[in-house]
This record gives structure tokens, sequence and C-alpha cells, in this order.
């Protein structure tokens, strides 16, 4: 059926300005929307307040859905695991003989690791989580990748604060609401964490690609010996993130670099760690540098 | 007769209901984002709230001024984690476009309907990421492509949410 046509409305002088009416205000609403991005684009945390304040609003209906989710995941990966419980049993048997030694090992140097450690009179101070809370909900159609965690100001949670799940590390806390608080994913395009490689701390830098996987660019670009399996732990370097959190297992190599996967998986995480920001007492001569760009990077993202 | 009969002939249903169930579908569209307990790495879930807005619209062309989607983006904006401003633009111009389209071509089916609302949706997800690429670098083009593809075919499952909502909201 064709509708009425509405752009000759006859001779009504009324109708016809009524048109003219919709359409002024309309492109006065887009002109008002792009007045409200350039105020986001010079103060990025303008309008956090309004986003904090309904994400506090909407926790309780949130991590009643969120609860549901684990209990959903745990029924599911329960039934799934009777299907091949034989083969599963027979491979675990090997795996743990071989981590049996391997833990031995790890004893032993944790031990002269130690010893040396009390030689050189270094304390490392491991620290106590400040909350321990579920993301309750993330961006999903938007590119940038945010998720909101049930704690906020009120459990102590503060900007820059790294967040972890058991299996690697998540993000960070952008900016904090009452009971809620924004984590910047580690897959998010503006999240960079100075990482190395668990085996030989070969250093680099991990960025979000924004589509589930991450950038792994090597400092030393010359010799790029990175090959696919290869993990990456937290270096430490610069602050924010305490040392040795897995963040990556290589997938496939690119021209600078390597392309990761995340080792942690926000949606699997049952709850999540909020650790208190990692200041490097070690050697702080060495990375006064590194810690200015975090700060420049955090103030072209916050609050978004 | 009977009196389910009666309740129901010669009887319109409150203005009220007419007016508010459009509204809040596309709200509660905007906010569904908070009632799927999924924590998504990359962006994959389809902007519902547009969506419902692009299916009201074409559905009944008059229920609403053209500015509609400037109030229900600065909504939307709250939740959807784009800067903020940025739905309020974009949806505005979307709703710009559908008129033009609604006036440019009268005889239309299902067929063309969908395809004004792929091409809105296309566009307004690929503004969405230019303008996170001002704020802040967020990637290129390609990131995009399934969630584009799956908002384009569940357009069809939102037009039909929103003929139910339409009838439940037109009968009492």
């Amino acid at each position: 059926m064709a509708p009425p046509d509405k752009r000759r409305p006859g001779f009504s002088r009324k109708a016809q300005y009524k048109i003219f009416t919709g359409y002024l205000v309309a492109f006065l609403g887009a002109f008002g929307g792009l007045f409200l991005l350039a105020i986001s684009y010079l103060d990025p945390a303008a309008f956090s307040a309004i986003r904090h304040g309904a994400a506090d609003l909407t926790r309780p209906v949130t991590e009643f859905f969120t609860a549901a989710r684990s209990t959903g995941q745990k029924g599911s990966s329960e039934v799934s695991a009777y299907f091949d419980a034989a083969s599963k049993n027979a491979a675990m048997q090997r795996e743990l003989e071989q981590s049996r030694t391997q833990l031995i090992e790890a004893r032993a140097l944790k031990q002269e690791n130690e010893r040396l450690r009390s030689l050189l009179g270094l304390v490392e101070e491991e620290g106590e989580p400040v909350a321990i809370a579920r993301l309750i909900s993330s961006t999903s159609s938007s590119t940038r990748r945010f998720a909101t965690l049930g704690a906020g100001r009120s459990q102590g949670v503060e900007a820059g604060q790294p967040v972890r799940e058991q299996r690697g590390l998540i993000g960070r806390v952008l900016s904090t609401g009452i009971n809620t608080s924004r984590v910047l994913l580690l897959t998010d395009t503006n999240n960079v964490v100075p990482v190395k490689r668990a085996s030989d701390g070969t250093v680099a830098f991990a960025e979000g690609r924004g589509d589930g996987l991450l950038n792994i660019r090597l400092i030393n670009i010359g010799a790029n010996d990175v090959k696919p399996g290869d993990i990456f732990v937290t270096s430490g370097n610069g602050g924010l993130y305490s040392p040795n959190i897995p963040v990556a297992i290589v997938d496939s190599l690119a021209n600078d670099g390597a392309v990761g996967r995340p080792l942690s998986d926000p949606a699997a995480a049952d709850f999540v760690v909020v650790q208190p920001i990692y200041q490097p007492e070690l050697v702080p001569e060495a990375q006064g540098g590194e810690a200015g760009d975090e700060a420049s990077g955090d103030d072209t993202e916050g609050g978004q | 007769m009977n009196t389910v009969y009666q309740k129901r002939i010669d009887r319109e249903p409150s203005s009220i209901r007419i007016g508010l169930i459009p509204i809040f579908s596309v709200m509660i569209g905007s906010m569904l984002v908070l009632f799927i307990p999924y924590i998504a790495s990359m962006p994959l879930l389809p902007p519902l709230g547009l969506m419902m807005l692009i299916a009201w619209r074409l559905i009944r062309p008059g229920l609403w001024p053209i500015w509609i989607g400037f109030p229900l983006g600065l909504f939307d904006d709250i939740f959807s984690g784009q800067p903020f401003g940025s739905a309020a633009f974009l949806w505005s111009l979307v709703m710009i476009f559908i008129e033009i389209m609604d006036n440019r071509f009268l005889w239309r089916g299902f067929w063309q309907d969908w395809l004004i609302a792929a091409v809105s949706i296309m566009l307004a997800l690929i503004g969405g990421l230019l303008i996170n690429n001002i704020i802040a670098d967020a990637g290129n083009l390609t990131i995009l492509l399934p969630q584009i593809i799956l908002s384009i075919f569940l357009y069809p499952l939102v037009l039909r949410i929103v003929a139910w909502l339409d009838r439940k909201r037109l009968t009492t």
C-alpha cells in the first residue's frame, strides 16, 4: 500500500510549516548530537556521572542475570564432561605425571629464588586484592570494549587498578561509580599492556585489536623470534600491572611481532579480582619514561 | 452479550499505552545489553535499540516526529559505550534518511523496507566506528563485518516483535 503523499500537503500553510519544522528540529537534533560529541571529545569524563548512575541503578537486575549465567555455564560444562570422560581421564593422568616432576623442579627453583632474593635484600610484596566481584555486563554493539564490574568506590575500587581472573589479565578499571565501575577490557584498541615472553623475558607491548585478539609488538623489532604457542605475561614495566600476570598466547606471526589470543576469558570468568595499582619499587630509575607514557594514555581514554 | 466481548468491542486502549509502548520498546532495546549476561570481547551484538526504532518507523510512518532519533539516541548513549552524543547524532541522521526514502519511494514492499533498514543499520554502525576513530583509535572496518551481517539478518525478527507489540498496543 502506498502511504499518503506527505510531501505535498495541499495548500494548507499550517501543514506545510509543520513538515518544515519537523525537518528543522531533526537537523537541530543531529547538530545537538555533534555538540555533545564535541564535549565528550574535549572532556571524556563529562558524562560519566550519568553512565555510572545508570549502571548503579540497574545493578540489581544485571547481577541477577549474571548469577543465572554462571549457574547455566556450570550445568552445561558438567553435562559435556561425561561425553569424553575416559579419554580425558587418560590424558589428565599423563599430564599429572608430567606436572608432578615439574612441580618438584619449580619448588626447588622457588627456594633458590627466595634465597637469592634474600641475599639481595629484596622483598616482593604480593598485593592484597582490593575487591572480588563479578563482571556484570559489557558494551556489546559499540566497537569500544568496556565491561561493568559489580564493585565500585564503596568497595575501594579506584581508576587504574588492574582486573584479573585466575587464567589471566582482563583489563583495568577506567572509572568508578558508587557500586559499579567501568573496566577497559584487554581487547579494546586503546589498551596497551607492557608484556614479556614468559620463557626468556623478551619485552613487548600487547595492544587490543577490537576483534577479540591482541597485537603483540616487540620492542626489539629486528629479531622476531616469536613462535606460535609462546606465552606472554605482564612485565610490570611502568607500573599499573604487577608482573607475571598471564596475558596472551601467540596465535600467528605478523611483520613486527605476532597476533595473540588473550588467555583470560571475561565471558567465562565467574569472579574477577581487582588488584591494587602496582608500583615498581625495585628499580624506580629505569622505569620513569614508560610510566609517563601510561599516564598520557589514560587521559585520552578516560570515561568513554 | 458476553462480558469478555463487552470489554473489547468499541473500546479504545488508553492513549498512554498507545504512546508509550513504542518508546519503551526502543529504550528496552537499548538497555538489552544489561540483561544479556555475556561479556563480549569483540563487538557482535546488534544495535537492538536502533533496530526497534527503524522497525517502528517503517511500520508506522506517522507515529513519531522526525526528530525522535535525538532523545532516544541520547538514552542509548548512556548504555552503548560509545562517546556521549554519538547515537543522538547518528539516529537523527537515520531518521532523516528514512524520511527522505519514504518520500522518494512510495511503492515499497517488505524487501525494499528491509533494504532501507539494512542501509540505515550499516550507516549507523560504520558512523559509530568512525566517531570512535576520531576520539580514540578503534580499529578498521573489518571488525564490524560480523556485527553488520548479524544485524541485517536479525532485522525481520525485530520487525516481527514490533508488529506484535503494535497489535498489543492498539487492541484492547
